[in-house]
């Protein structure tokens, strides 16, 4: 096989340097994604570190906020009471998203560095600026159903997979990190993953090594919280589109190359417009690529009934 | 030869005195499988440590190899050898047959340069684990010399011809009748590529015992696995030994045998030691057959009153070039309803694709979502109920050829289901019934299915200690099939169920044809039948002939076998007593089925009704199933519960016909958009929320000596278009292509407004 090495990590920092400082290396949490992909020769580590078992998977409260650890599985957090109280969406969003089996493998922070499901990607004969940068994109002129209609390249259309991440956009959740050097950074989850641009190999802005240790939710926002998922079949399906509802803030998912904060949705709610105006603000920036136009009619729809839902409940 | 005459006697299984026939009685394997403790192909014990095969597959859809390099591949850790072209061992060629009987001609692997489908294998590579194979099947350099190929079906429809040796059928005037018809429908739809996506990929295991090669393989025809594999190497059939015990899930997907059955006895060959080898899940969408997409245009004229006066349903197809195959998804229509003027007809275009074969109701399951969604258009057109339209048009006889039907319950099913279900809830108008975010709407249709009997031997032996075997060359692809075989012959026989064993997917056992065309049950159940009864006789010969019998001296026509007693008169013994006395090692006999000399002068289908209850989101165009219910007359049901079981089972996937499952090339690679079952969905649990089936009492006693049929395919017929149905008196959008998905669905309710 494809020799690599594996270690399975004695604290947070060790880890973080062991990663730094071998080339190739990559953490492995739950691996439900990692492993496919290292069965299909798309991920090729020479070093696995595993920090599934660090305690890094504490739920606390602080400061009226909750703070993940970064390797709490995502059925812990679905079911933390603290979270079922003040973050609906995030629960909504979280068990929406895979298989009973793969949320309880699935971390926190290994579900915010899962790799898009693009076939093209996935499919190994076919070109894919992200796994081989340079040779094209397969999925621009493609059967792209699935693909990004907001913040895509000519060199990517791909889109984030996850459901977690949509409702930590809307919430304005944080990733706390570890650096190589000791040090501890938070950046906003909107943040955290880039669009593709002309570097879709690239997709957060972690550095290398650095680990995602935890998710810091701040207190919820006033208002109701809903998370609305759009798929083919009724589960264990990735979304055509899902729309995170928390208070007036709104984020999109499966329509970019990362959760997308609709900000100009929040600016014109805030500005006192009606749901459908506020949506068609984001819209304006909405980019069709053949056979996802249809997103852009979801996107519109599942958001006006989303906060006519919320507003109902609220 | 027999006549159907012959089998309406009364007989064991008919009479049913020990009350085993359509008993819901549980898996004969069903502990195994659960327990994970069934070995299948891959997972057999081998009598030393096996090697690993994988295969490396074509990227492109058509051209040849203009170049192959296995040299790092072969200098890769644990790598026993690599095969391409080059350096495979001689085979005989393709499509040859030495043996004139064989059941399947020789297909070799690896052979020649030439490309004619993407995922076509050009190497094999053979490890000492798994993980080295896959590995070094990476490192296996390749070149190709891409040609132009044909992989755009839709934009190749000028390369339809008639399949060859085949016509159109024409009866009366189609075009005058269907010209002056007061009322038309002229409409096309479309299915698309499908993929079996069995849980279990194909998969052999084989080793060498001198110039004799055993193979656990996962194929659903034994003597057809045999023979391909026995003329692809040149030896005798009677030195291939097949076996195929456990198989997890077939659909007509493993009807033929693939490289992995040809490599793996090679490999193992070469080796001197076990070989296996799997295709992983992205090689079966590709290294296997699919069923094809077709493109289906029916024509209706009706009466004002509904009654049909012309009909025509005709289908386009594709296949690969080189393996003709037609999904003729018009036969079905040749039996369904009355209509003195009628067109039916098939066009094939020959792709550069995978080949197309047969999947689950190969046929009716794409034909059905055709005329089934017209006879709804019709319906609403008439003003007139989708059921009293099917009434009004039912058949006294078979309307193409004018044969007798055997038994025909199609009406029944539908006025039985449509009671069962309430049918008389449903608003005629679409659109009408809103339940918060969802419109809810109803749908029906029919479902009909070919019945068939092929020629069939068993084996049975009765033991000293009174266990009897019941012995056949048939396979269980997860339909009940050891268990049906052990009620008839435990019915047979009169023994309870625990003193029988069934042994089964062996090719040195007497041959059935296997599982396909839902013949299985009634083609090995009538030999194991037949076997029973000559073991009765056997029986009773021996206990009338034996002067230390109760049954000494007979008479002989008065036999009972009851409760493991064999009787005559009021004197009775036990069977195992019997054959431990008089018989000692035991008695084995055989017995065999064919097909009757006038079988053919009846029209001989299985029936259904389907109803299906769905939900609209109509801010998603998301469609959710309700429920699900449908009604079924296919002869005398064996098993009540692996009957149900295979009915819903092909009821989910007319759901995931009508709702998710689909494939689309991509017309710049002929390849497959979906590889993998997070990308090719099939139903989830969730999907299917409120689903069941009955069966109708009904004994066929053309069919076969039992009076049963086949229920394997039946229930996928006409289920899409049921949902289907269901979707347009929902939000009243009429699509014609599937899968419905939410994209379809919401691009018609914008364009109406909704």
């Amino acid at each position: 096989m494809r020799p690599f090495t594996y270690e399975r990590a004695a604290d947070a920092l060790s880890a973080v340097k062991a990663v730094a400082s071998t080339p190739g290396a990559k953490f492995l949490a739950g691996g439900t994604n990692l492993l496919d992909l290292m069965k299909l020769d798309i991920e090729r580590p020479t070093h696995l570190v595993d920090v599934g078992r660090l305690p890094l998977a504490g739920i606390e409260s602080a400061d009226g906020g909750v703070r993940l650890g970064g390797a709490a599985t995502n059925s812990q957090v679905a079911a933390d009471a603290t979270v079922r109280a003040l973050y609906p969406v995030l629960v909504q969003a979280i068990v929406s998203g895979g298989s009973g089996q793969l949320r309880n493998k699935a971390t926190v922070g290994g579900n915010l560095l899962q790799r898009t499901r693009c076939a093209y990607f996935y499919d190994t004969t076919k070109p894919c600026n992200k796994r081989q940068p340079g040779s094209g994109c397969g999925a621009l002129g493609g059967l792209n159903r699935n693909s990004a209609i907001f913040g895509a390249s000519d060199h990517c259309i791909a889109t984030h997979p996850s459901d977690m991440a949509v409702a930590l956009a809307a919430l304005g959740a944080s990733v706390e990190t570890l650096s190589p050097d000791g040090s501890s950074r938070t950046l906003a989850v909107q943040d955290l993953h880039r669009l593709p641009g002309d570097t879709p190999q690239i997709e957060t802005d972690l550095v290398p090594g650095e680990l995602i240790t935890a998710v810091i939710l701040p207190p919820p926002p006033k208002g109701g919280q809903a998370y609305a998922k759009v798929r083919d079949r009724a589960s264990y399906a990735g979304g055509l589109a899902s729309v995170a509802v928390a208070g007036g803030q709104v984020a999109f998912g499966a329509v970019a190359h990362k959760a997308w904060r609709a900000e100009k949705t929040e600016a014109a709610l805030a500005a006192g417009a009606s749901p459908a105006e506020a949506v068609e603000a984001e819209l304006a920036d909405a980019r069709a690529n053949g056979r996802n136009a249809f997103k852009i009619d979801v996107i519109r729809r599942l958001t006006v009934a989303t906060l006519a839902e919320q507003g109902r409940g609220a | 030869m027999s006549s159907v005459k012959d089998w309406a006697a009364p007989n064991p299984i008919t009479e049913n005195r020990g009350g085993l026939i359509g008993k819901g009685v549980d898996r004969y394997e069903g502990k195994l499988k659960v327990t994970g403790t069934a070995p299948y192909a891959y997972e057999v014990e081998p009598p030393s440590p096996p090697a690993y095969g994988y295969l490396v597959t074509a990227p492109i859809a058509r051209g040849r190899i203009a170049r192959i390099d296995a040299a790092v591949a072969e200098a890769s850790p644990g790598v026993h050898f690599v095969w391409t072209h080059h350096n495979v061992p001689a085979q005989a060629s393709r499509g040859s047959r030495a043996n004139p009987r064989s059941q399947r001609a020789s297909n070799p692997a690896l052979v020649g340069d030439r490309i004619e489908y993407f995922g076509q294998s050009v190497a094999f590579v053979v490890a000492d684990t798994f993980e080295n194979a896959r590995a070094a099947a990476n490192l296996v350099e390749v070149e190709y010399a891409a040609e132009p190929a044909v992989v755009d079906f839709a934009a190749s429809l000028d390369q339809a011809d008639q399949p060859p040796g085949e016509e159109d059928v024409h009866i009366g005037d189609f075009p005058g009748a269907y010209g002056s018809a007061p009322v038309t429908v002229d409409e096309t739809y479309v299915s698309p590529v499908q993929n079996h996506v069995q849980m279990e990929p194909v998969a052999t295991l084989a080793w060498w015992d001198g110039d004799k090669v055993t193979v656990h393989t996962s194929i659903q025809m034994v003597k057809g696995g045999q023979h391909a594999l026995a003329e692809t190497l040149a030896i005798p059939g009677d030195r291939v030994h097949l076996l195929t015990r456990y198989i997890g899930g077939g659909f007509g997907g493993k009807g033929q045998p693939y490289d992995d059955l040809i490599l793996a006895a090679l490999g193992a060959r070469e080796l001197g030691r076990p070989v296996k080898i799997a295709y992983t899940r992205q090689q079966m969408f590709h290294g296997t057959i699919h069923r094809p997409a077709v493109i289906m245009r029916v024509r209706l004229g009706a009466e004002p009153d509904g009654r049909l006066t012309a009909f025509a349903v005709e289908a386009t197809t594709h296949c690969a070039r080189n393996a003709i195959f037609t999904e003729h998804a018009a036969n079905f229509s040749r039996n369904l309803y009355a209509a003195p003027n009628r067109l039916t007809g098939h066009r094939l275009v020959k792709m550069d694709l995978p080949g197309a074969g047969p999947m689950r109701a190969p046929g009716e399951a794409p034909g059905m979502l055709s005329l089934e969604c017209a006879m709804d258009e019709l319906a609403e057109k008439l003003g007139m109920d989708p059921i009293e339209l099917r009434i009004r048009n039912e058949p006294d006889v078979d309307p193409e050829t004018g044969k007798p039907f055997s038994i025909r319950q199609l009406v029944q099913c539908l006025t039985e289901g449509a009671q069962r279900f309430a049918w008389d809830r449903r608003n005629p108008k679409p659109g009408q019934v809103r339940d918060g975010r969802w419109l809810v709407g109803m749908g029906m249709a029919c479902a009909i299915r070919g019945n068939f009997l092929l020629p069939a031997k068993a084996g049975v032996r009765i033991d000293a200690d009174g266990t009897i075997t019941l012995r056949q060359g048939m396979t269980d692809i997860g339909t009940g099939t050891y268990t049906i075989l052990a009620q008839i012959t435990a019915e047979t026989l009169g023994v309870s169920l625990d003193k029988v064993k069934v042994e089964i997917g062996d090719s040195e056992f007497p041959p059935a044809p296997g599982s396909g065309g839902q013949f299985g049950a009634a083609t090995a159940g009538s030999a194991a039948y037949e076997a029973g009864m000559n073991l009765r006789k056997a029986l009773t010969e021996l206990a009338v002939g034996d002067p230390n019998s109760p049954l000494y001296g007979g008479p002989a026509e008065y036999v009972t076998f009851e409760n493991g007693l064999i009787g005559i008169e009021n004197r009775t013994e036990a069977l195992a007593a019997l054959v431990a006395r008089a018989a000692p090692e035991g008695v084995y006999v055989e017995g065999s089925i064919s097909p009757a000399a006038d079988a053919r002068d009846y029209s001989q289908h299985t029936y259904g009704a389907h109803f299906a209850e769905v939900g609209v989101d109509t801010v998603t165009g998301e469609v959710r199933m309700r429920k699900m219910f449908g009604v079924f007359a296919a002869g005398r049901i064996l098993n009540a519960k692996t009957a149900k079981s295979q009915i819903t089972g092909g009821m989910i996937w007319g759901v995931g016909t009508a709702l998710t499952e689909g494939n689309a090339v991509d017309p710049r690679y002929g390849s497959f958009i979906n590889q993998d079952m997070a990308g090719y969905l099939v139903p989830s649990h969730a999907d299917i929320v409120d689903l069941d089936a009955i069966f109708l009492d009904e004994a066929d006693d053309k069919a076969n000596p039992m009076g049963i049929k086949g229920v394997g395919e039946l229930g996928i017929c006409g289920a899409g278009a049921a949902v289907a149905n269901a979707i347009y008196n929902a939000v009243g959008v009429r699509l014609r292509d599937y899968p419905m998905t939410p994209d379809k669905v919401l691009a018609g309710m914008i364009a109406k407004g909704l």
